[in-house]
């Protein structure tokens, strides 16, 4: 007779629950050390519950079967030449962006659950982490090995590791998950488990993925897509965190909500590099910055906090701010990088007519108003040979460390600016929602390493910016750099497609 | 009441899991982008085993959804029948 097969509820019990085991003879205090000291109180880790009850055999059967799937593609894209089949070489831009941005956070963010999946009592949790953990570092794997490929033909991917906690712009993606790794095992599993994952990444693994469908990149469409669903694992994990904090005891009530604040204003703060992406570096175009925020944000992430409203949480701090931000970041952030574009490690542009005119369509209260004007004033300095880089290094926020490039949202024409001074020093942030998380921990931010900071005590090299960029960047000046029009990348591209 | 999703990979596989789910809900808004599939519902959607192995004419275990799957919203109930989504309010 054939054994008879378990349920899954029975089959992660035995392979989940059942895997942990009482200490008789060490404190378990001992042996989770990092478990109290953030303020959180557990009284019961048996009540945690994981709804997918995926057990570690049924993990690596069906992760296998994600890598085969993937893996054909990658092949099958680089057997048929997909580089050739993109949209416009433009687009390849988005892609080292994500490559130099974006995955060596997935590589972090392994580390991170790495070692907070040995800091719970609790075995569920331990477990999930285990998983989260895996799951990152393998997102960090397809993502190089798909992007690889592109190495191949264009310029700007071949730094990315030793870039990233170098260059200006990406320090900021750097500086979020190093803040996020330094705290406590709890913090770290509301800031990326949730606030990020939940209720963030689906803006860039959704609606931006679609987009390099869009532009004929089967690649990254692939990776993105096999990605997000860990991600959709990740999601249901991050809510079960909240949702078995919020019900072990009331005090973590107020101790969540600011965590949740914290990080949902770091998120979106990340995330004006998606926005700038989806609206400016794809040039087909799914849908809007503001119309997938509107989805992913406010439309799914309020039925999340309504959700949770029983539980006294309430809707993040500043959530009416960015309401307003989702008509003006993107135009602000590809602006910057713009006028930036000799320092910047991809290729910079003016919209085309079709492109302002769709962009006029979308955000049909801002773009003619205030954004119009200066890609105007771009093309006609350009036609003139004077296409604008400018000069200054630019004053960066001590908690986001992205340029001071966001203006007030009732006068957009007003650069934002908030300080404060602790200890007899300045510090100066982009808002209110940066100012506040430094006042809340600033023995933890007087230590960030700001890009421009260290530029000007001459930790980067120099005196230069040309050094700064060629020597401690490591860029390839001429090549990685500077607007697409000229470049070499535009003139392989010209050269493959046989037009002049 | 707040809306569930769930968005799946455009494939063959998925074309069929949508058939099911279409049935077992039928008040669901199926929204096609490229290459993804998204399904909304108010409150509540369910994926049933039975359903989708009858539209495939094939075994299929619940956790397979994975391989097809891109991301969804809702609190998840999974067991060896089916899988769902709903909020509280």
């Amino acid at each position: 007779m054939a054994a008879k097969k378990l349920s899954l509820k029975d089959k992660y019990s035995l392979l989940t629950r059942d895997l942990d085991w009482e200490f008789s003879y060490q404190d378990r205090k001992e042996a989770f050390p990092f478990e109290a000291f953030e303020g959180i109180k557990i009284t019961d880790w048996s009540k945690w519950e994981d709804p997918f009850r995926l057990t570690m055999d049924a993990y690596w059967k069906y992760q296998a079967e994600k890598e085969k799937k993937l893996y054909a593609i990658f092949d099958a894209f680089a057997q048929n030449n997909g580089q050739l089949n993109v949209s416009d070489p433009r687009y390849v831009n988005a892609i080292k962006l994500f490559l130099t941005g974006i995955s060596p956070q997935e590589y972090q963010a392994h580390q991170g659950f790495a070692h907070i999946g040995r800091q719970y009592g609790g075995v569920g949790a331990r477990v999930a982490c285990q998983m989260q953990s895996l799951d990152e570092l393998r997102h960090v794997q397809t993502q190089v090995h798909a992007m690889s490929h592109y190495n191949k033909f264009f310029d700007g991917f071949q730094n990315w590791s030793h870039m990233q906690d170098r260059v200006w712009y990406l320090s900021v993606p750097t500086s979020f998950f190093h803040d996020a790794r330094s705290a406590g095992p709890f913090e770290f599993l509301v800031a990326i488990g949730f606030s990020f994952e939940y209720v963030l990444t689906n803006l860039l693994f959704v609606p931006f993925m679609s987009g390099a469908a869009y532009n004929g990149d089967m690649a990254t469409v692939t990776f993105g897509f096999s990605a997000q669903s860990d991600e959709a694992r990740h999601m249901t994990l991050g809510l079960e965190v909240i949702k078995f904090l919020l019900e072990q005891h009331e005090d973590n009530v107020p101790i969540v909500q600011k965590w949740i604040d914290k990080w949902f204003w770091r998120g979106t703060r990340l995330l004006s590099l998606v926005g700038m992406m989806m609206d400016y570096m794809l040039p087909n175009k799914v849908m809007s910055w503001q119309e997938a925020w509107e989805i992913y944000f406010e439309e799914a992430g309020g039925a999340l906090f309504k959700d949770l409203a029983r539980y006294g949480i309430t809707m993040p701090k500043y959530a009416e701010l960015v309401e307003k931000e989702k008509e003006h970041v993107s135009h602000q952030t590809w602006w910057t990088f713009y006028t930036h574009g000799h320092a910047a490690g991809f290729h910079t542009w003016i919209p085309t007519d079709e492109e302002m005119d769709w962009l006029s369509e979308k955000y049909p209260n801002t773009f003619d108003k205030y954004y119009r004007p200066r890609w105007e004033l771009a093309r006609k300095l350009e036609a003139e040979g004077k296409r604008f880089y400018t000069k200054a290094l630019p004053q960066l926020c001590t908690t986001c460390q992205i340029p001071m490039l966001f203006t007030e949202m009732d006068d957009p024409t007003q650069i934002s600016y908030r300080d404060t001074v602790y200890k007899g020093e300045r510090y100066h942030f982009c808002s209110d929602g940066c100012c506040d998380i430094f006042k809340d921990e600033p023995e933890k931010y007087v230590q960030s390493w700001l890009p421009v900071h260290q530029i000007f005590q001459g930790n980067c090299g120099g005196p230069g910016v040309e050094q700064v960029l060629g020597e401690y960047y490591k860029m390839n000046l001429g090549a990685d750099n500077l607007d697409i029009k000229g470049s070499p990348d535009e003139k392989r591209w010209k050269q493959w497609k046989g037009v002049a | 009441m707040s809306k569930v999703y769930i968005a799946l990979q455009d494939n063959d596989v998925s074309r069929y899991i949508v058939e099911a789910i279409e049935e077992d809900n039928p008040e669901v808004r199926v929204i096609h982008n490229p290459a993804m599939i998204r399904i909304e519902a108010e409150g509540y959607l369910v994926v049933k085993r039975e359903t989708v192995e009858e539209k495939l004419g094939r075994d299929w275990e619940v956790p397979e959804l994975h391989l097809n799957l891109i991301t969804l919203g809702g609190n998840v109930d999974e067991d060896d029948d089916q899988l769902s989504l709903s909020w509280n309010s």
